[in-house]
């Protein structure tokens, strides 16, 4: 079975007929040519195909892109402004935060949409009490980006970046 | 595959109730996995995402009712006074991608025995809400678990809703794992008490075909517990928690770890839920003093 969607990605509308079966992941890189989101694991144990879904970052392969219908997509792709990149790839530059690069745009998506969750006063999954104001130390850091794994290990300069990202943004 | 996109509840019953075999789909964090390896190719899926009131969450004749697609993130942001056992289960599923889309309704749809939000419905005595075009019913979560991922839900039925039950005493949720986040739980433990009626509650979590409850434990601990005071119990009456938590756990060896460790981890989280709910309680009468 097929359906007509229409998904909003980075900004730019695509009318689009996709297999009901299609995932967002599958639809972005095989059917738009949008490629920053990666297939790693396919099951959103990896979250290199992170991307934000409506301003929340989720992973891409597990969303039917049927779902996704009217929706607004924003990817690593659709973060800069103006050839400018975002304060977070700037700071993944900036700070080494990568090696190989193929988490990186996921990685990328990941810290905007927590670095937005934290703005908003979301509590941590960390294993504290529930403050109600989060503080964002390294600890932190590491725990809100738990879902994002790098086969490199470069975690060390993901969690200075998105330090840094987090004092750019203040 | 079909594709069911209802927009309006009413539509979602009547499409259960035409495609009974039509998996429901909302976060998709569960379903999706399944999809996408093949493992299961249903007939139709029945997207629920479009229906706004299974986002809905607030008060009910003195329970907290909660719609069955709200994401485990609002649980853990909004809900973590008025349900604190689920909201500390919700902090422990998956990852933070995941939370945002996973829900408890998803979590009872499947009803894999490892999931992280069943044992606090046991704990608790959450009632399961299931709607069909026949009508509105409400189960016990501890009537709700009838096999390895089968459930009291007749086929033509939709999950709308679970009620928590307003607490009236500690409640803690605990899990082992080999990291904090993207695990499935090796064995997982829930405990609540209830000051008012002086009851316990349990949950056990990854350690038997189902979810269970332990309930030689939760009548030991109910008679030994210092309803009054909370003074301390002694070493030999938490040990015995311990062991009566375990010896209600029917674990299986794989993967995740053997019957043997699954046993002795719930035995451990037992214990260490017992201090907890001591020392809560304890500051819960120092406060109404």
């Amino acid at each position: 079975m097929e359906s007509d969607i229409i998904l909003r990605v980075n900004g730019r509308e695509w009318p689009l007929r996709v297999d009901t079966r299609t995932t967002l992941l599958d639809a972005l890189r095989e059917r738009l040519g949008v490629t920053s989101p990666k297939k790693g694991c396919d099951h959103g144990q990896c979250g290199a195909c992170t991307v934000l879904l409506d301003g929340r970052r989720i992973n891409g392969c597990l969303v039917l892109a049927v779902a996704c219908d009217g929706s607004e997509v924003v990817t690593a792709e659709g973060l800069g402004t103006d050839g400018e990149l975002h304060p977070v790839q700037q700071a993944f530059v900036d700070h080494d935060g990568f090696q190989c690069g193929y988490c990186t745009p996921g990685q990328v998506c990941s810290a905007v949409g927590m670095l937005e969750e934290v703005a908003a006063g979301w509590p941590s999954a960390a294993g504290r009490p529930v403050a109600d104001t989060p503080v964002l130390d390294d600890a932190e850091i590491r725990e809100r980006m738990s879902g994002n794994l790098c086969r490199c290990g470069a975690y060390a300069n993901i969690v200075t970046a998105v330090r840094a990202a987090k004092e750019v943004s203040r | 595959m079909d594709f069911l996109s209802p927009s309006t509840w009413e539509e979602a019953l009547a499409a259960k109730s035409a495609h009974p075999d039509a998996v429901p789909i909302m976060g998709g964090t569960d379903v999706m996995v399944e999809l996408n390896f093949g493992r299961r190719r249903p007939p139709a899926l029945l997207d629920l995402t479009r229906i706004p009131q299974l986002r809905d969450h607030g008060p009910d004749d003195g329970y907290l009712r909660l719609g069955a697609g709200v994401p485990y993130t609002t649980i853990i942001e909004r809900l973590r006074d008025r349900s604190p056992a689920l909201a500390q289960a919700a902090r422990a599923v998956a990852s933070p991608q995941i939370r945002n889309r996973g829900s408890v309704g998803g979590n009872l749809g499947g009803a894999s025995p490892a999931g992280d939000a069943h044992p606090p419905l046991l704990a608790v005595d959450a009632l399961v809400e299931l709607a069909s075009v026949r009508g509105v019913r409400r189960v016990a979560a501890r009537e709700f678990y009838h096999g390895p991922r089968r459930t009291a839900r007749r086929d033509d039925e939709l999950i709308s809703a679970v009620l928590l039950p307003e607490p009236a005493g500690p409640q803690s949720f605990s899990k082992i794992g080999t990291r904090n986040a993207m695990v499935i739980a090796v064995a997982s433990f829930s405990l609540a008490l209830d000051a008012q009626a002086r009851t316990v509650g349990t949950g056990i979590g990854s350690a038997g075909p189902t979810p269970l409850r332990a309930i030689e434990a939760e009548k030991f601990l109910a008679s030994e517990f210092d309803w009054d005071g909370a003074a301390s119990p002694s070493p030999a009456t938490v040990t015995r928690f311990g062991e009566l938590v375990a010896s209600a756990a029917r674990p299986i060896d794989d993967v995740r770890g053997s019957a043997h460790y699954r046993r002795h981890a719930l035995s451990v989280m037992a214990r260490r839920a017992v201090s907890w709910a001591v020392t809560d309680y304890r500051k819960e009468i120092a406060r109404c003093a």
